[in-house]
């Protein structure tokens, strides 16, 4: 098994982390993992991406510029990575904000409100682990028992208190995907 | 047992330095890698193994404490990015000079100039044949890991206090931002002040009356002195070229077409041979890991075995210059470079292969 | 008629060099004002019995070579970067004795950020800083303490603040930072100076022990081969033009 994941959005909205998060939950399974970041001025306020991969095999590239799957989080990283997506891969995007939607037919595109859900919820902080969820219930390349694990080692232990609100973000984020289209 | 974590390579280097037992690091802030001392300075290591961490007011300032640390016999450290890098030359040419050990970190960024803050490996030419004034040169190895970066560590101190000469860790902006999992040693206690003195009797550690006064000089003012000093130099780099070239190689046993890249390239260049094979194509990856000493008798021990040799570099074309006086004429060797940050993919280095090796 | 050779005898002596300076024969110039400054650190640093715990910083300038006289372990700098390179072997070394070694030109010129930042930071080192106001080694160009009007082979014409700037009161400056613990200027061209300035140096060797942050020991010297002047007159010239514009005493003494 290989995975090869792009997360972009805006800086602020989570995206390094969420990618982190995964990043661990794949070393708590036993796989190998790389995390490559987008770095510099960009990620205050402007696009933050970061390329995770998961992998069973030892990972040769940790820069790809094609993907199985992208998670998407603004108009600007929709613009640009909707193209990056390999035939017959995964895009999931938030609807907040996004004027043109994703528009082709050989990948499979799911929708997820994040952003609402995450108001609804009375938690923004947890947007990205809604995000992260509908992911994973797509693709369950991590199981949650290791998900936990893998929160656990990438937040200090001052926010560990925070975990069991996490978790209920991710497991929400399962419940509310919207299928837009899927290749059969 | 091995303690398995999760960091970037910026992160990997300063945990690795504590647990290594290094006595000091003097840095200055700088974008790829100011993650070295931030990470340092939240583990406080003075208070758990006594090493010393201070940001210096520039680079030039850092490498310069770094020199009367390394004068000491201690084992000091800095990391820096190129322009920061730069100012430290001439401090690097008296450390050489005055044959003291230390480690260098460099976290290369496109340039020249204030250039940008994306990764490169435009600094080749800087670290490999020189950089400061003077005939020296600096043992260089080049991680392509985050393991690797914590790994080097100890492999650029045990070099440079074997053949007291400053050892240089040429990373670039790839491997000093991106996570993956590394593997770490036990904590090694710091020499005490005695082992220090016993293992390097040449330190300024106060002169006792059992011996004659020790005096950390580059200076040889008469001519002739300055040249034997020379000579001396040039036959430690002679051994180190005989004894400490590290290489790796991948899919090279039946290779009819060699890749020859270093550091994050030979990642990416990894991909593009397994991407080569799945088409057929008989390609190879030999990843200098050393580039001073460089393996100038490995790569040509593949002048008549192999139809072409491309050399993937994150700049202009620096090593490749290596490569050709490697095989000296006997085998094409093409370059392929991506400049200024920019970083090529998998399958525009593999397309390199097919149109300037094979096609070409 | 009386022979050198009857002149040195056990009775005669009058004067002792300290045991710590060495036999090799200076390559300063007849009356430079090197030479008693050595004396002096060797002198305090033999009084202190330190000479196991004392690594000195030498400079780039006229006292490059002052590993060649004292009998202690010597680290070179490049130009100006002494105090960078003290700093690096005093936090690494903190119960040792650590000193530099500077003129005009390496302190207050091209090692002024390493100056002021060694002094800000406080490190529990000395400085000792010998001004003569011009480039010794070098063939007597402009430093950044040559006093407006003073002749040097790059302003042959005395020094013009309009162009070549005003010279700089390093000590003052440094005065000012709460990392120093003691800043003084000293001189030594009379017997009574020199008592004086070895006072100071002592102390600020003393002050290392006491952790109290960076001591800095300017001696307005004379460079009469620079100035072009016989040592004497030198002394004199000093006395005159100097002295005003860098007037002895403590700056600060904490």
């Amino acid at each position: 098994m290989k995975e090869e994941i792009i997360i972009a959005g805006f800086g602020g909205q989570g995206v390094l982390s969420m990618g982190k998060i995964l990043a661990y939950s794949g070393v708590m399974q036993g796989m190998e993992v790389s995390w490559m970041p987008s770095y510099g001025p960009e990620m205050r306020g402007g696009t933050a991406n970061v390329i995770v991969i998961l992998s069973d095999e030892s990972i040769s590239s940790p820069i790809v510029h094609e993907f199985d799957t992208a998670i998407i989080l603004n108009q600007q990283s929709l613009d640009k990575f909707e193209k990056a997506v390999k035939p017959g891969g995964l895009l999931i995007y938030d609807g907040n904000g996004i004027t043109h939607h994703p528009t082709r037919k050989d990948i499979n595109i799911y929708r997820v409100d994040a952003t609402a859900e995450a108001v609804k919820m009375k938690s923004v902080k947890t947007f990205n682990m809604i995000v992260l969820g509908a992911y994973l219930k797509l693709k369950g390349v991590v199981e949650m028992e290791n998900v936990l694990k893998g929160l656990k080692k990438s937040l200090p232990e001052r926010h560990h208190h925070l975990i069991p609100m996490n978790e209920k973000a991710i497991l929400r984020g399962g419940e509310i995907i919207q299928e837009i289209s899927v290749v059969e | 047992m091995r303690e398995l974590k999760l960091m970037k390579g910026n992160e990997a280097i300063a945990e690795a330095a504590v647990r290594y037992g290094v006595d000091g690091y003097f840095g200055y802030p700088i974008t790829p890698q100011s993650e070295v001392m931030e990470t340092l300075m939240a583990m406080r290591p003075w208070e758990t193994t006594g090493m010393v961490v201070l940001q210096a007011e520039s680079e030039v300032a850092s490498i310069n404490m770094l020199y009367g640390g390394a004068g000491a016999g201690k084992r000091v450290m800095t990391s820096s990015s190129s322009p920061g890098i730069s100012l430290m030359q001439e401090g690097i040419s008296y450390i050489a000079g005055a044959e003291l050990p230390c480690v260098i970190v460099n976290v290369v960024r496109g340039g020249p100039g204030l250039g940008t803050i994306q990764p490169s490996q435009s600094d080749y030419f800087q670290s490999v044949k020189g950089g400061g004034h003077g005939d020296y040169k600096l043992i260089v190895l080049a991680p392509s890991s985050v393991q690797e970066m914590a790994d080097f560590v100890g492999l650029a101190f045990e070099l440079a206090f074997k053949y007291r000469n400053p050892a240089m860790i040429l990373s670039d902006g790839v491997i000093g931002q991106m996570m993956e999992k590394v593997e770490f040693d036990e904590y090694k206690p710091r020499w005490t002040d005695e082992e220090v003195v016993k293992n390097n009797p040449w330190g300024t550690m106060g002169k006792t009356p059992d011996r004659e006064r020790n005096i950390i000089t580059s200076l040889h003012l008469q001519a002739h002195e300055q040249e034997a000093q020379n000579i001396k130099l040039q036959a430690k780099y002679k051994e180190i070229q005989e004894k400490e070239v590290r290489y790796e190689e991948f899919m090279c046993e039946d290779a009819e077409y060699l890749m020859v890249a270093f550091g994050s390239a030979a990642r990416i260049a990894k991909k593009s041979v397994e991407m080569a094979r799945a088409k057929g194509i008989k390609a190879g990856l030999l990843r200098p890991i050393t580039l001073f000493p460089f393996p100038f008798k490995e790569i040509d021990a593949f002048s008549d075995r192999v139809k072409g040799i491309l050399v993937p570099e994150l700049n202009a074309g620096q090593m490749v210059e290596d490569v050709k006086l490697a095989v000296n004429g006997k085998v094409k060797v093409e370059h392929y470079g991506r400049m200024g940050g920019m970083i090529f993919s998998p399958d525009e280095v593999e397309n390199a292969l097919e149109e300037l090796i094979i096609g070409g | 008629m009386i022979d050198v050779k009857d002149i040195i005898k056990p009775e005669n002596l009058v004067f002792k060099k300290s045991k710590l300076l060495l036999d090799t024969p200076m390559h300063y110039c007849p009356g430079c004002s090197h030479g008693v400054v050595h004396n002096l650190i060797a002198e305090v640093i033999e009084e202190m019995n330190i000479q196991s715990e004392t690594i000195g910083v030498a400079p780039v300038g006229c006292s490059v070579l002052a590993y060649n006289y004292i009998d202690i372990d010597w680290h070179e700098a490049a130009h100006g970067r002494a105090p960078a390179v003290a700093t690096g072997l005093k936090r690494l070394l903190p119960d040792k004795f650590v000193f530099t070694y500077q003129g005009d030109g390496d302190l207050a010129a091209i090692g002024t950020a390493e100056t002021i930042h060694a002094c800000n930071r406080g490190e529990n080192i000395t400085v000792i800083f010998i001004n003569n106001g011009i480039y010794g080694m070098t063939g007597g160009q402009m430093a950044p303490t040559t006093l407006e009007g003073m002749v040097a082979s790059t302003c042959p014409d005395g020094r013009e603040h309009s162009r070549d700037g005003y010279p700089i009161k390093i000590s003052d400056l440094v005065a000012q930072l709460p990392g120093t613990c003691y800043v003084t200027r000293q001189a030594v061209h009379t017997p009574g100076a020199v008592r004086k300035a070895k006072k100071a140096i002592r102390k600020a060797f003393e002050n290392q022990k006491l952790k109290k942050g960076l001591s800095l020991v300017e001696v307005v010297s004379t460079c009469n081969s620079g100035w072009k002047m016989s040592p004497v007159a030198a002394n004199d010239w000093m006395a005159e033009n100097m002295f005003p514009f860098y007037p002895l005493g403590d700056l600060k003494d904490e």
